[in-house]
C-alpha cells in the first residue's frame, strides 16, 4: 500500500522527529510512504482567525499536491479536522459567493482520502499492536479536534495499551481543552495560560514521565507550559511512541 | 468582589476584562466549583435517556423549521393570543419595547412591579427604563434578587449570581435588603436554608402587594397562543398569577408551532439547565381567564436584532437557543473569565455568538467576542438544539476581520473590517504567499535553523503573550522537508 504523508507546517518546521517517526512506523508496517513536496499548510490558523479568503489557495494546493494518492496520512488531529470539517465549508461559501464549484470539488476530493494517523492505523490497516516498546508511564490527553471533531474515540488508547513496557495512566479532566486554540493562545493569553496551567497540574498529578497527544500544536502549548513550570514531564507525540522499539528505542 | 456596575456600556474588549477575572482567586474558585458541579449533574441527567441524540435532533429541526417560517407562526400566535383576551404589541428594538412596557405600567397607575426572571427584559434594560419613569421593578428570582440588591450585573444565564459565594450573598442581604423592603433578620448566617428563608420573607410582601407582574417566556405555542415559563423556585408562578396585570416581553424566536413541538423542549431544557428530569414549576397561560389570574395580559414581541440575525444563514443558528446554559457550564473559557467579561446579559459561548449579532460588531467588546473561545467544541457537544457554536464563531471572526455584507435594521449594508486587525491581516497575507510558495517557506525554515543558537528564550512585544507563560520551542537543526530531501532525495 502506498500513502502520502501530509506532514503539516508545524511538524515540518518544529517537529521533524514526529514526521520521521511516522515514516518509520508506517514502513515497519509495510506501507510505502511518499512525501509530495508541493504540500504546505492546511490553512487552519488563517481560517480559524477569520481569514477564509487567505485559506483558499491552500485548499487548492492540498488538492493538487495529493491528487495522485488514495490515502493521505497526517500526524495531526486538528489539521485532519481542518480538511474534513472546514474544507467543505470553504468550498460551499465560495460557491454561494458565485465563484463556481471548483473549491467545493477540491474539498470533496480531499475529505475522503485524509486520515489522522490513528484512524489510518486502526481503520485502514486494522492494527492496534504496532510492535512498539516504550518503557515509561504515559498519560494521554485527547485533543479537542481529535476527540470532538474527528471522533477518534478509543483508537489512540487502544494503540497505547498495546505498547510493550508502557504504563498508561488516566489523566484527570482529560476531556478539557488545554487552552492552546491557535491564535487564541496569544489573543486571549491570560485565559489560555490559566487553562494551560490547570492542564499542566492535572498532568503532573498523574506521576507520568510523558504526556502524549495526537497533535503537536497542543503539545507546543502544554510542553511550553510544563517547561516554564520546571516540570520534568516530557511532551511526546503518539507517533514517536508507536515508532519506538527495543532495537530502535525512543531517544 | 468583582463587577459592581449595573451597566454594560463602554465595556473593554474581552481579553482585557478576562485578564482581570483570571487574577481574581475568589471568582475563579466560585466559578470552578459551580460549573463543575452542574456540569457533572447534567451529564448524568442526559445519560439517563437513551433517545437523547434523537431529542436533540428533533429540537434542532423544530427550531429550524419555525425560524424558516417565523412570519407565519408569529401572526398565528398573535391571532391566538388576541382571541384568548390578550393584547399583542410589536417592538422593533429595545427602546420601543421599553416605551411600550413603561406606558402600560403607567396606565395602571402603579409605581412598582414584580418580575419573573427574564433574559429579554435584561437584554433591553427594562428595569433601568422603568426606574427612569419612576417605577420600581423588583426582581423575584433568588439569584436575580442577589444581583439587584448587590447593584451588580448577571454573570450567567440561569444562575445570574454564580460569581457569588454564600458568604458574599449573606453580606449583600444584610447590607441591602432593608433599603429594598423588609430587612434581613438579625444575625443572618450563610447557611443556604437560612438565606433562602430571608429571601422568602423579603419577597412575600412584594408578591402580595404587587398589582403588575412582568415576565418573559421560555416558549410561546403558536397554535393556541399559550405562553410557558419553566422555573425551579415558584417565585415566577407568584408573579404570573397574583397581579391584576401581566406584561410578558418575549423574543420573537421563542415561538414553537404546536404543543407536540413543545414536548421536545420540556424534556431537553430541564436536563440541560438544572440537570432535573422535570423542572419543579411549569406555568402556562393562554390570554386571560375570568375567574382566575391576571385580568389583563399584554404580550410584547421583541425583535431587537433578531430579524437581522435571521438573515444570516450561518449566524441564525444562534436563534435556536433555549437559554439552558449548558454551554456556559462546560466552557473552559467561561469558567476562567467569568460572565461579566462578555459585556452582555448573554455570556459564555452562546453570548459570544449572540451579542455580536444582536448588537453588531461595532463596539470593541462585540468585535472581540467571537475570539473568546479556543474552539474546543465542548459547547456544541452539550447544546440541546445542536448549535455548532465553533462554526458560528469562525463565521463571525470572518465578519470582524474581513467585513462584508450584513443585515442591519432590515437593510443590507456593507461593513468595514473591525479596527485593530491591520498587523494581523498583513501577517496573514504574507503567510498566504509564503505557504503557497514552498521554496520560500523552505528558505525561511533554513534561516531559522541556522540561527537557532541565538534564538531568544523570551520574545519582546506581542510575542510576550506567548513566552510569558510558555517556553518557546527549539527550532530543529533540519526541517522535515530537508531531512526527506537529504535521506530520500530521489523520491518525489
Amino acid at each position: 500500500m502506498r500513502v502520502a504523508l501530509f506532514i503539516t507546517c508545524v511538524n515540518d518546521a518544529l517537529f521533524p522527529r514526529t514526521g520521521q517517526a511516522v515514516v518509520r512506523l508506517l514502513e515497519r508496517l509495510g506501507v510505502e510512504v511518499e512525501f509530495p513536496r508541493a504540500q504546505s499548510c492546511c490553512g487552519q490558523p488563517q481560517y480559524n482567525t477569520g481569514y477564509r479568503h487567505e485559506t483558499e489557495p491552500l485548499v487548492r494546493r492540498f488538492d493538487a499536491a495529493f491528487a495522485d494518492y488514495e490515502y493521505v496520512v497526517t500526524p495531526s488531529g486538528s489539521c485532519a479536522a481542518m480538511v474534513r470539517d472546514n474544507y467543505p465549508r470553504i468550498g460551499a461559501k465560495a460557491a454561494a459567493e458565485g465563484r463556481g464549484q471548483a473549491l467545493a470539488e477540491a474539498a470533496a476530493r480531499a475529505v475522503p482520502k485524509t486520515y489522522e494517523l490513528t484512524e489510518f492505523l486502526v481503520d485502514v490497516l486494522g492494527v492496534t499492536d504496532v510492535g512498539a516498546w516504550f518503557p515509561y508511564a504515559v498519560t494521554y490527553h485527547p485533543t479537542c479536534h481529535g476527540l470532538r471533531v474527528l471522533g477518534l474515540g478509543e483508537r489512540p488508547r487502544a494503540l497505547l495499551e498495546r505498547v510493550r513496557g508502557l504504563e498508561l495512566v488516566d489523566l484527570p479532566g482529560a476531556r478539557e481543552c488545554c487552552g492552546f486554540g491557535g491564535t487564541f493562545a496569544v489573543k486571549n493569553a491570560a485565559v489560555s495560560a490559566a487553562m494551560g496551567a490547570d492542564k499542566a497540574r492535572d498532568i503532573e498529578s498523574t506521576g507520568a514521565a510523558a504526556v502524549c497527544t495526537v497533535d503537536n500544536s497542543c503539545l507546543l502549548h502544554i510542553g511550553g507550559t510544563l517547561a516554564r513550570r520546571g516540570s520534568s514531564v516530557r511532551p511526546v507525540h503518539l507517533a514517536e511512541i508507536l515508532a519506538a522499539t527495543e532495537e530502535e528505542p525512543y531517544a | 468582589m468583582s463587577g459592581t456596575s449595573g451597566t454594560y456600556l463602554g465595556m473593554p474588549a474581552f481579553p482585557v476584562a478576562a485578564r482581570d477575572a483570571v487574577r481574581d482567586e475568589t471568582l475563579r474558585g466560585n466559578l470552578r466549583h459551580a460549573t463543575h458541579t452542574i456540569r457533572e449533574k447534567r451529564a448524568k441527567a442526559v445519560a439517563e435517556l437513551d433517545d437523547w441524540e434523537r431529542l436533540r435532533a428533533a429540537g434542532r429541526d423544530v427550531k429550524e423549521r419555525t425560524l424558516r417560517h417565523l412570519d407565519h407562526y408569529l401572526v398565528q400566535l398573535e391571532e391566538a393570543v388576541t382571541a384568548a383576551g390578550g393584547t399583542v404589541h410589536w417592538a422593533a428594538d429595545a427602546g420601543e419595547a421599553n416605551r411600550i412596557v413603561t406606558g402600560l405600567v403607567q396606565r395602571t397607575g402603579q409605581s412598582e412591579v414584580v418580575k419573573v426572571k427574564s433574559m429579554a427584559t435584561q437584554e433591553i434594560g427594562l428595569n433601568e427604563a422603568l426606574e427612569a419613569a419612576g417605577v420600581r421593578a423588583y426582581e423575584t428570582d433568588l439569584a436575580e434578587l442577589i444581583v439587584q440588591l448587590g447593584d451588580d450585573r448577571p454573570s450567567h444565564i440561569l444562575v445570574p449570581a454564580i460569581h457569588r459565594n454564600r458568604g458574599e450573598i449573606r453580606d449583600i442581604f444584610v447590607e441591602r435588603m432593608g433599603s429594598w423592603g423588609r430587612a434581613a433578620p438579625a444575625g443572618l448566617g450563610d447557611d443556604p436554608a437560612e438565606l433562602a428563608e430571608a429571601a422568602r420573607v423579603h419577597l412575600r410582601e412584594k408578591f402580595l402587594r404587587a398589582k403588575v407582574g412582568i415576565s418573559g417566556a421560555n416558549f410561546m405555542v403558536a397554535e393556541t397562543g399559550t405562553l410557558v415559563v419553566v422555573e425551579s423556585e415558584g417565585n415566577g408562578r407568584m408573579c404570573l398569577t397574583l397581579p391584576e396585570t401581566l406584561i410578558s416581553v418575549v423574543g420573537i424566536e421563542k415561538v414553537v408551532p404546536t404543543w407536540q413541538d413543545l414536548e421536545v423542549f420540556l424534556q431537553t431544557l430541564p436536563r440541560s439547565s438544572t440537570a432535573e428530569r422535570m423542572n419543579p414549576y411549569t406555568s402556562m397561560w393562554t390570554g386571560t381567564t375570568d375567574s382566575d389570574g391576571p385580568r389583563t395580559f399584554h404580550l410584547v414581541l421583541l425583535d431587537n436584532g433578531r430579524t437581522d440575525t435571521l438573515a444570516d444563514e450561518v449566524g441564525r443558528r444562534a436563534l435556536r437557543c433555549i437559554r439552558c446554559s449548558a454551554c456556559l457550564n462546560v466552557c473552559p473559557v467561561y469558567e476562567r473569565a467569568g460572565g461579566h467579561a462578555y459585556g452582555s446579559v448573554y455570556p459564555g459561548p452562546i453570548g459570544a455568538i449572540l451579542s455580536p449579532q444582536l448588537r453588531g460588531t461595532g463596539s470593541e467588546v462585540d468585535a472581540s467576542l467571537p475570539y473568546a473561545s479556543s474552539l474546543c467544541g465542548a459547547c456544541y457537544d452539550v447544546c440541546p438544539v445542536a448549535i455548532d457554536i465553533p462554526e458560528v464563531l469562525v463565521h463571525l471572526r470572518e465578519r470582524v476581520v474581513q467585513g462584508g455584507e450584513v443585515t442591519r435594521n432590515g437593510e443590507r449594508v456593507t461593513i468595514k473590517p473591525a479596527k485593530g486587525h491591520r498587523g494581523e491581516r498583513a501577517v496573514m497575507r504574507a503567510a498566504r504567499w509564503a505557504l503557497d510558495h514552498p521554496g520560500a517557506l523552505r528558505a525561511g525554515q533554513r534561516l531559522a535553523s541556522r540561527t537557532r543558537r541565538v534564538h531568544p528564550k523570551r520574545l519582546p512585544g506581542p510575542g510576550r503573550a506567548w513566552s510569558d507563560t510558555r517556553a518557546l520551542p527549539e527550532v530543529p537543526e533540519e526541517s522535515f522537508r530537508d531531512w526527506w530531501q537529504r535521506t530520500r532525495g530521489g523520491d518525489r
